[in-house]
């Protein structure tokens, strides 16, 4: 007999089917990957499953787990399976714990609920288990609040929580979204690790994630089951068209063309550029740290960094929409300086920007046609409304959008609609630099295709310079010509595109490379190949800021903090570029 | 929310037609029908009061000035409260903490004394109640959409307004006003009441409008003197001023639901 078994299952919001008749089993001890882009109903099966759903969806269709029927159960019943019997792990951990309650007393509470443990055997169990998961200083964090800790340690507690009563089911739903990529790949070992012959359910977006390590796949579109089948299968040899689009669609660091580097004039030079904040406590937080970099005309400069690496800061002050405290930025000769409102027009509309988030980028009260056609307004104020809707429809017409939506508001779009709008507003002032901060991430796989080849048919037709930020190693493969690393605001690796993903000059390079998910069920995972977590910018570590998570750190590092060099075209912060081999 | 709309608009239907069907003008005294109980006959439907006038026809005067005085008190509140609020939250810095500094010392002035001290130097004067009720309404109003400007501000479409050169007012105006419409437009539901309940007070004070103008403030303070011998002067204008402060309560209630809603959707 399968552990959990769904027949027919089905959830509606008035109405509307968001998982359409579902059925699958899961047998006990197997890993199970559920894929699909959103709205594909993924997480709402896992909540129809655990009978979370709101009170206003309507659900039919039978889950039974280990023989006994779970579907529309009442509120004790459930609550004796779950946490006791299936495992939860969501993606935002900071949501899913309660941010009053000490961590110790959190596990503790999940034991004594279930009758597991009490009293001092509860504490030991707890201690013992957040050992488990990797928390340094048990002992210590068992009293520590959920704000204390990072991101990856507060997803160990909350993996710990799912997993203290040895559950037969665990259910993780997108349990490394938000988390770093190299952060990310020690989770997903951890759950490997821990899980013994627990079963695993584990939903996301990320074919990446799935491909190394679930046994059997689901593949989701629009609420219907549309796919299943052995992973390796499923890759090979996919049946249904929709997942065929989603597997073409997946990006690899480790293999597809890249693009030849650009020999342009230089458009943007940035110097020795600078930028910190001063928080609520009166620290100084140095975001960004001597940064120096040049853009070509025609090119694209990929900046890659995990969170913290001051990657954003660092457009944002050049752009002046935050204050740069030292250093400058040259553009077609001449140096720019202070804040946007204050350059000249002619040089501001020279630089855009294209925003991760395009439901935050969009003004919601706004219509696209004035979205787009505001720019227009503010720096050409005579030209004619005819004129200016003229332009706006052909700007639309060169994203592949239609005219029909000009009359629509940002939320009666799709987020890729969303984001080509974005696009078209910053391309309307023909800029000749198009800065895009994380500008596909919060696409589906399909989407982002679409959008990253726009932008690379707008560049070769009008030359346009791209500076590209991106955590996502394959979305930079698949775009730049040049890539610059970025760790903790300093630069530590600038390299052509080809020679940064064939023969890495930095450990920190070869770190994301390695952490990086590969969708493909025949390439075996790598072990997290980094330990711990970036460090807080308010206090960075003595000498190179890598060393503490450097496997080929020596005395010299924590010492003196190494300057960029140039060893045969690669400029590398490292005190042993050259000495040691980390080509892939 | 549909009901409590619809009872709005009837009562002010019946309150901007009413006094046309009846017979009655609501300054005419007859001292041979004081303290008329309400009868169909003569169609004193609300009776008389002590000097004989026609209640009906006064109860629906009142209830005219009464949302006038509210919804005019809140349009102002809203007009200033707004610009000033915005102002202060985008510009922020040392304008933002002066400006609120500013509403603070105005929210630490005791409100009677002040429209008691108001009505001693300008005399009894209709304009004044509503700048009393608007001048304490506006910093509530100025705090709030403070709040959600600093929100605002933050988001992204700001920043790709400043890059494309959208000059600081037309920000304010075109990309921060808007948004704030849901919320405003709930609080303005709410604060309706609250003005109507001031000017109650201030008339039942006698502070409020004057002899033979009437609200229904005043009506109810005419009321409670004559309560014990004809109790319809009384409960006829509390009834409906307790209906009408209940149908803007919920009003703004559901609006803020509706507005929630589609934030968090």
């Amino acid at each position: 007999m399968s552990l959990l078994e769904v027949e027919s299952l089905s959830v509606s919001y008035d109405d509307v089917a968001v998982v359409n008749a579902v059925s699958f089993k899961v047998r006990r001890g197997e890993s199970v990957g559920i894929v699909g882009e959103s709205g594909s109903g993924k997480s709402q099966t896992a909540l129809a499953l655990l009978g979370l759903l709101p009170a206003n969806a309507t659900m039919s269709g039978s889950v039974r787990f280990d023989g006994e029927e779970l579907a529309n159960a009442g509120a004790r019943q459930l609550n004796s399976v779950r946490g006791r019997r299936i495992g939860i792990v969501f993606q935002d951990p900071m949501q899913a714990l309660n941010p009053y309650l000490r961590v110790g007393k959190q596990l503790r509470q999940i034991l004594l609920q279930h009758n597991l443990a009490r009293g001092a055997e509860a504490d030991t169990k707890v201690v013992a288990m957040l050992r488990r998961v990797g928390l340094p200083d048990p002992e210590a964090q068992f009293r520590a609040y959920p704000h204390e800790l990072s991101g990856g340690m507060r997803q160990r507690v909350m993996l710990a929580s799912a997993l203290i009563c040895e559950p037969d089911l665990l259910i993780a739903d997108e349990p490394t979204t938000a988390l770093d990529v190299t952060v990310q790949a020690q989770i997903l070992d951890l759950l490997e690790e821990l899980r013994d012959d627990t079963a695993l359910l584990l939903i996301t977006h990320d074919l990446g994630i799935v491909a190394g390590r679930c046994e059997r796949l689901l593949v989701f579109q629009e609420g219907v089951l549309i796919e299943s089948g052995a992973t390796t299968s499923v890759f090979s040899s996919p049946e249904n068209p929709h997942t065929k689009k989603l597997l073409a669609a997946t990006l690899r660091t480790d293999r597809g063309d890249i693009a030849e580097p650009v020999t342009g004039a230089t458009v943007l030079g940035v110097d020795n550029a600078s930028v910190s904040y001063r928080d609520s406590t009166r620290d100084r937080l140095v975001a960004v740290t001597d940064v120096s970099l040049t853009l070509r005309k025609g090119e694209t400069l990929a900046i890659v960094g995990e969170s913290g690496s001051g990657k954003s800061s660092l457009v944002r002050a050049l752009l002046g929409l935050i204050p740069m405290q030292r250093g400058k930025v040259v553009y077609a000769g001449e140096l720019l300086e202070g804040p946007v409102l204050s350059r000249a027009a002619s040089k501001r509309r020279d630089l855009q920007l294209v925003f991760q988030d395009p439901a935050s980028a969009l003004n919601p009260s706004m219509r696209v046609a004035a979205i787009v056609g505001e720019p227009l307004l503010a720096n050409s104020p005579a030209l004619s409304v005819k004129s200016r809707s003229d332009r706006v429809i052909a700007m639309l017409n060169k994203v592949s959008l239609d005219e029909n939506i000009l009359r629509r508001f940002p939320h009666q779009l799709s987020g890729g609609q969303a984001q080509r709008v974005a696009i078209a507003r910053a391309l309307i002032l023909e800029p000749k630099i198009l800065i895009c901060d994380e500008a596909v991430a919060a696409l589906d796989g399909t989407v982002r295709k679409q959008v990253l080849q726009l932008l690379r048919d707008i560049q070769r037709e009008t030359g346009l310079s791209i500076i590209f930020i991106s955590h996502d190693l394959g979305v930079v493969r698949a775009i730049s010509h040049r890539v610059a690393v970025m760790y903790l605001g300093r630069l530590v690796e600038v390299a052509a595109t080809a020679s940064l993903f064939s023969s890495p000059s930095h450990p920190y390079t070869r770190a994301l490379l390695d952490a990086s998910p590969v969708p493909d069920p025949r390439v075996t995972p790598i072990a997290a190949p980094l330990k711990g977590e970036t460090p807080s910018p308010l206090a960075p570590p003595s000498g190179c800021v890598f060393h503490p998570r450097c496997s080929y750190v020596e005395s010299e590092c924590s010492r003196r903090s190494p300057e960029l060099r140039t060893i045969s075209n690669t400029r590398v912060a490292c005190h042993r570029a050259g000495n040691i081999t980390l080509a892939r | 929310m549909k009901a409590s709309a619809a009872i709005l608009l009837m009562i002010l239907l019946i309150a901007i037609v009413g006094p046309w069907i009846s017979p009655h003008a609501y300054q005419a005294t007859n001292f041979d029908a004081i303290l008329q109980a309400p009868t169909a006959a003569g169609m004193r439907w609300f009776g008389t009061d002590d000097l004989g006038r026609d209640l009906f026809v006064r109860t629906m005067l009142g209830i005219r000035v009464t949302l006038l005085v509210a919804i005019v008190a809140s349009l102002v509140s809203l007009v200033i409260g707004v610009s000033y609020g915005a102002i202060a939250g985008y510009v922020g810095g040392r304008v933002d903490a002066v400006m609120m500094r500013f509403v603070d010392t105005l929210y630490a002035l005791p409100f009677i004394f002040f429209v008691i001290l108001l009505m001693v130097v300008f005399e009894r004067n209709f304009l004044l109640i509503f700048v009393a009720i608007g001048a304490i309404n506006w910093l509530d109003m100025a705090r709030i959409v403070r709040g959600q400007t600093l929100s605002l501000r933050e988001r992204d479409f700001i920043d790709a307004a400043r890059l494309s050169g959208v000059s600081t007012a037309r920000i304010i105006f075109r990309h921060i006003a808007p948004n704030l419409l849901g919320i405003v437009l709930v609080y303005v539901t709410l604060t309706i009441p609250q003005a109507i309940l001031v000017e109650s007070f201030l008339s039942f004070l006698g502070l409020g409008v004057q002899e033979p103008q009437t609200s229904l403030g005043a009506l109810v303070d005419a009321g409670v003197n004559q309560m014990e011998g004809a109790s319809w002067m009384l409960l006829i204008p509390a009834t409906l001023l307790a209906v009408i402060l209940l149908a803007f309560n919920f009003l703004g209630d559901a609006l803020r639901d509706h507005f929630d809603a589609r934030q968090s959707r």
